[in-house]
């Protein structure tokens, strides 16, 4: 046969692509559980880290199934929450804060009006995921996201049950610069996050990232990573626009708590 | 005569195998590569990955063309042989998801420009095409190899004097650090690009200047 000839070409062609797509699809169908689980794990893993858990983890053996353990053991509620604070139906661990993130992100853009924003806001379904650790004491886990210098970064953000004091907190990001942005993902800058507050004289301030060095007892404010200025603001702007949508969730359950 | 054949073919193939990891190697010698080469020598670990995934990827895709090569249409080999390559991407970036998830995301989106890594359409074109499979899967396997070896000194240099750490275990005693107390410091310009860069022209240089005495 000409190999040089349309139909030999079209067929050559059509061939190829329906063995390539075959071969395709039987690989993603065949690792398709195996992936979903690896995804499921880091996500479990990031909760309990923003709750000082799972910790020394390269010393452990089976990993994955310690990681689970330590959820069903820690992690007593995961729930949704309105803006206005109230549970909503949903399941809250499969619930993607990319999603929640767009709909913030819409309210916050330039020029909307208040309407818009009440009507945005609406559309918000905020996970919570409650901790309880040995002593008794609940931490509330709240997911953050938002953007860096070069793509995603996101975190988990734990509180005491003053609704005011950070706990514990953790970020991880998509692609910032190594040794630069991506310092937010080592311990040395989340762990300065341990004890700060969110509310200053009862007015919401979230937390500052200062440039330069947050002053010594400032219980607002952390220190920015030098050399990764964007991703710091990211990583304020973030926490800011993430935290403002729980305030009432905080605000009702901290009268819960009072009483 | 069949015994001279397969000695002349054993030793054509150990020469395949090794010359793209010596005096030929794919960075070093050819240049090709040389960007992802920057991008994931940070840590040893990535380097290692990486190192196996254009291993398999080369080797295959030689040995898949280069079965193909009597049968391709010429209008439409360069398409053909993308395809072969970026299938084979493809499936083994959805192996690391599975199987090494925390390295195939340090290496992000780097496994899926295999497919722009030159050393693979170079060895498809220049010598798959016109060779048996199985001398094709030799050579590619070789230049993967060769390749993923300079990966190897690049990160392993890379990691110990810009991290203190191999392979993620820490090897320079924490009481050394100035923070601590003692004298060392981490070298920062070693997580850096530019010092992949660095580090790949003297190698380039000590490999040079070896050939050329020998």
């Amino acid at each position: 046969m000409n190999k040089n000839s349309n139909t030999y070409t079209f067929l050559y062609a059509t061939a190829l692509v329906v063995v390539v797509a075959t071969a395709l699809s039987l690989t993603s169908m065949g690792l398709k559980s195996r992936q979903q689980k690896n995804i499921e794990v880091e996500k479990k893993q990031n909760i309990l880290l923003s709750v000082n858990k799972a910790e020394g983890l390269d010393t452990v053996p089976n990993r994955s199934a310690y990681i689970e353990e330590l959820y069903r053991r820690y992690i007593v509620e995961a729930c949704l929450v309105d803006a206005d604070g109230n549970k909503k139906e949903g399941d809250a661990f499969a619930m993607n804060m990319k999603t929640q993130y767009d709909i913030i992100k819409a309210i916050n853009a330039a020029g909307v009006t208040e309407e818009e924003k009440a009507g945005l806001r609406r559309k918000l379904s905020l996970p919570v995921f409650v901790c309880r650790n040995d002593d008794g004491a609940l931490k509330y886990i709240v997911p953050v996201y938002g953007l860096g210098l070069w793509g995603a970064i996101w975190g988990y953000v734990s509180l005491d049950d003053d609704f005011n004091t950070i706990y514990g907190a953790i970020f991880d990001h998509k692609g910032e610069t190594p040794g630069l942005g991506a310092e937010i993902a080592f311990p040395k800058f989340f762990k300065q996050f341990e004890g700060k507050q969110l509310f200053e004289n009862g007015q919401f301030t979230a937390i500052r990232i200062v440039k330069g060095g947050a002053p010594a007892g400032d219980r607002h404010g952390v220190n920015a990573i030098s050399g990764g200025t964007i991703t710091s603001r990211g990583v304020e702007e973030m926490l800011k626009n993430c935290l403002t949508e729980y305030k009432p969730f905080f605000e009702q359950r901290k009268v819960d708590v009072a009483m | 005569m069949d015994a001279e054949k397969t000695g002349n073919n054993t030793g054509l193939l150990w020469k395949l195998f090794t010359a793209p990891i010596g005096k030929n190697n794919p960075i070093t010698v050819l240049i090709l590569g040389i960007c992802s080469a920057l991008a994931v020598t940070v840590k040893l670990e990535s380097a290692l990955v990486m190192g196996l995934a254009v291993t398999v990827v080369t080797g295959f895709s030689s040995l898949i063309v280069s079965s193909l090569r009597t049968t391709i249409s010429p209008r439409i080999r360069i398409i053909v042989q993308l395809v072969v390559v970026a299938t084979l991407v493809i499936i083994v970036d959805q192996v690391l998801r599975a199987y090494a998830y925390n390295a195939s995301k340090q290496l992000s989106i780097f496994v899926g420009l295999i497919i722009t890594n030159c050393i693979i359409m170079g060895r498809i074109e220049a010598f798959a095409l016109a060779n048996k499979p199985w001398l094709s899967l030799i050579d590619g396997l070789g230049n993967g190899f060769g390749y993923g070896m300079i990966l190897v000194i690049v990160a392993f240099i890379r990691e110990l004097f810009g991290s203190g750490t191999l392979l993620g275990y820490q090897l320079i005693p924490d009481g050394w650090y100035i923070s601590n107390g003692g004298f060392y410091e981490n070298n920062g310009l070693m997580i850096l690009p530019p010092a992949a860069l660095i580090v790949v022209g003297i190698i380039i240089w000590v490999q040079r200047s070896f050939y050329k005495t020998n």
